[in-house]
């Protein structure tokens, strides 16, 4: 019976290509679900009625719906509309909609702070509409989100371990393939636990760095 | 057709989320209590208690879901044997006492520390004017944010499912399982259930946070 | 043709009236100074002349372009119309070279280099060329309001429109921003301000307009008009403000 330290050395390697699954899954998740939540967060800002009206009702269903049935919904329910996904695509839809839900309140809150007034002295100027929120509301509000948003990251990469339910070989999905082998479930579950927690230390460590760097604008009394 | 087959098993999905309600129930409550420990040892507690505090919080938060549920599971399968009902309310207890204890943290700072040398200027012991200071004051300010991760627990009950609780998911499982070609439906029916829960919860939650309000503790809630 | 002409104009929020059919109308070069009791919709007005508001009736036309007419391009004829906002309104994440330069590149597509060039000449001629690289935030009150003149400045306009630039400001900051408008009018700007600052309107104005209960009550240049009104409710008005704000500041 090998020791926790053995095991680990034997199973590592495959937890670390689980890992990489993973991180690859996250990021794609991220880049789509930031994008795609910043123009919900627009639309619902600045939108008109009928884009007001479609952007909060997907975040209101996104928010208020399991992650887990919106994966098994994406890639169970769509085949039958004839949509074939393969778990990997199917797990990032799902998790890159479900995040831009999130992030779009954040940002909604983040442009909606920027007070009214600075819009006006752009438009004043004779600035569009459009260049206005670009050049003066934009810059102001990216920067001002950055403590609520980078909550985000950390609960996707969290999350992203739903996606073994369908069979991603992500992290999570490799731990219970080693359990089924070893029967040591345990064992390996705590492995990936500890993997787990290294990647969001590493990850709230860089968001705080970026924090730091990014607030060093003073703000307007 | 399918619409037949729903209808006759709604009693049996009703039944999922009750199930999933007692669990929701079970480990919040589980939840609130620790996270409560946790939180008054880690703001008054002394350095070797708080560092523990801390310690327990960080794992159980920085560690998924799904993960601390397969940790129990399996983990407590070695000693005794436990139910998936058991294990899913430990696991997600332990793991929402992680994140309650921030907000009750954050609630207790909130109060300031004004409060709590006023109340040892009188006469109290620390335990008295925890209680009777500082909480009342505190419990306006977790209000909001207790809401937000009441509705969040709610959902996460579904995560269970992993498990093998037969709470709602699951049960919509079986049911496409069995009626093949369904998925949509069946699964888009209990994303409207899990709506109507979570829209309702939301609801009574914002109630009583607007009964229990203070003026000068407004609490400022951000509604989707 | 006139520089303004405001005809008739109407405006009510909700079920409340606030401008009751208001005209007047201004050539180049004039000093006009509107005075009034708060929420008598003299904000509101100065707000419908540049079309951050539309009035329910009336027109409005700046040197003949009609701004009220809904097939005008607001954006070609803002730059024409400098507007300073009593809260300033200073762009927070910018410098005060670049809350300058910006409506110059973006708006008028000038190069960076020259715009900013153009900037410095502006933020030097309200004093505060040191300030340049100075954010919203580092600068006080009264510097901030400078700035704005300044940035409606840099975009040349053919008039500025004032709304109680000193209103928000400390009292001791209220002299350097009335002493660089007094600069400006008699270097010739067209300059129609909504203030209470008598001793502006005394050392200027070219005329007054009292505006009460949505209407302009009684006009006339301010050695009529502030010694001798003619209607009780002007005189009542002044009275008022002489006691709240002292005697006026001298700033010849």
């Amino acid at each position: 019976m090998t020791g926790f330290f053995e095991f680990a050395r034997i199973y590592l390697p495959t937890l670390v290509e689980g890992t990489i699954v993973t991180l690859e899954m996250w990021a794609w998740c991220m880049l789509g679900g930031t994008i795609l939540g910043l123009l919900l967060g627009l639309c619902r800002v600045y939108g008109n009625k009928p884009i007001f009206v479609l952007s909060s009702g997907y975040i209101e269903l996104f928010r208020g719906t399991p992650m887990l049935a919106q994966i098994l919904f994406v890639y169970f329910g769509l085949p039958e509309i004839g949509v074939l996904l393969t778990p990997v695509v199917a797990a990032s839809i799902a998790l890159g909609m479900n995040t831009a839900a999130y992030q779009a309140e954040y940002f909604r809150g983040a442009i909606q702070s920027i007070e009214t007034g600075q819009v006006e002295a752009a438009r004043s100027l004779g600035m569009t509409q459009i260049q206005a929120i670009s050049n003066i509301v934009l810059p102001q509000a990216l920067r001002r989100v950055i403590p609520q948003w980078s909550n985000e990251p950390i609960l996707l990469l969290k999350y992203s371990s739903i996606a073994f339910v369908i069979g991603v070989p992500e992290l999570m999905a490799r731990a219970q393939m080693i359990g089924y082998s070893t029967f040591r479930f345990f064992d390996a579950f705590l492995l990936a636990a500890l993997i787990y927690l290294i990647l969001t230390n590493i990850l709230a460590q860089c968001l705080h760095t970026l924090e730091k760097r990014v607030s060093v604008l003073p703000k307007s009394k | 057709m399918i619409y037949q087959t729903l209808l006759k098993e709604f009693p049996y999905l009703l039944k999922g989320v009750l199930v999933a309600l007692e669990l929701l129930i079970a480990f919040m409550s589980l939840g609130f209590v620790i996270g409560i420990v946790l939180s008054v040892t880690e703001v008054y507690g002394n350095r070797w208690s708080s560092m523990l505090a801390v310690m327990i919080e960080r794992f159980f938060r920085g560690v998924p879901a799904v993960v601390l549920l397969f940790l129990f599971y399996y983990g407590l399968s070695d000693i005794y044997n436990v139910s998936s009902f058991t294990a899913a309310t430990l696991a997600l207890g332990f793991r929402t006492a992680a994140y309650q204890s921030q907000i009750f943290k954050g609630a207790i700072q909130a109060v300031g520390s004004g409060q709590m040398e006023a109340a040892r200027a009188i006469g109290m012991s620390k335990f008295q004017a925890i209680w009777s200071i500082i909480f009342p004051q505190a419990l306006r300010f977790g209000i909001g944010p207790w809401s937000n991760e009441f509705a969040s627990e709610l959902k996460d009950t579904s995560l269970a499912y992993t498990i093998g609780v037969v709470e709602l998911l699951r049960r919509a499982k079986y049911i496409v399982s069995y009626t093949y070609g369904n998925a949509l439906i069946v699964y888009g029916f209990c994303a409207i259930l899990y709506l109507i829960l979570v829209r309702s919860g939301n609801t009574i939650l914002y109630r009583i946070e607007s009964k229990l309000q203070m003026p000068g503790f407004e609490t400022r809630r951000e509604r989707g | 043709m006139s520089l303004l002409r405001v005809d008739d104009v109407y405006k009510a929020y909700g079920d409340l009236l606030v401008l009751k059919g208001v005209s007047f109308q201004m050539e180049k070069g004039d000093i006009k100074v509107i005075i009034g009791p708060s929420g008598t919709g003299k904000s509101t007005l100065l707000r419908c002349l540049n079309g951050l508001t539309s009035p329910d009736k009336g027109k409005i036309w700046i040197d003949g372009i009609e701004v009220t007419d809904p097939k005008t391009n607001i954006n070609k004829i803002r730059p024409d119309i400098g507007f300073v906002f009593q809260n300033f309104n200073l762009f927070a994440h910018l410098t005060a070279l670049d809350n300058v330069c910006i409506g110059l590149v973006k708006v008028k597509g000038m190069k960076k280099s020259e715009a900013r060039v153009l900037a410095m000449e502006e933020l030097r001629r309200v004093g505060l060329g040191e300030k340049a690289g100075a954010y919203p935030a580092e600068m006080s009150g009264g510097q901030q309001q400078r700035v704005s003149i300044a940035r409606a400045l840099a975009m040349n306009p053919k008039l500025i429109l004032f709304d109680e630039p000193t209103s928000a400001l400390d009292p001791e900051l209220i002299g350097e921003v009335l002493k660089v408008m007094i600069d400006l009018a008699k270097g010739g700007m067209t300059m129609l301000v909504v203030s209470h600052e008598i001793g502006f309107c005394r050392a200027v104005a070219d005329e007054i307009l009292f505006l009460d209960e949505g209407k302009i009550i009684e006009k006339g240049h301010p050695s009529d008009l502030l010694v001798n009104p003619s209607y009780q409710r002007t005189k009542e008005f002044l009275n008022k403000i002489i006691k709240l704000y002292g005697e006026e500041r001298d700033k010849a």
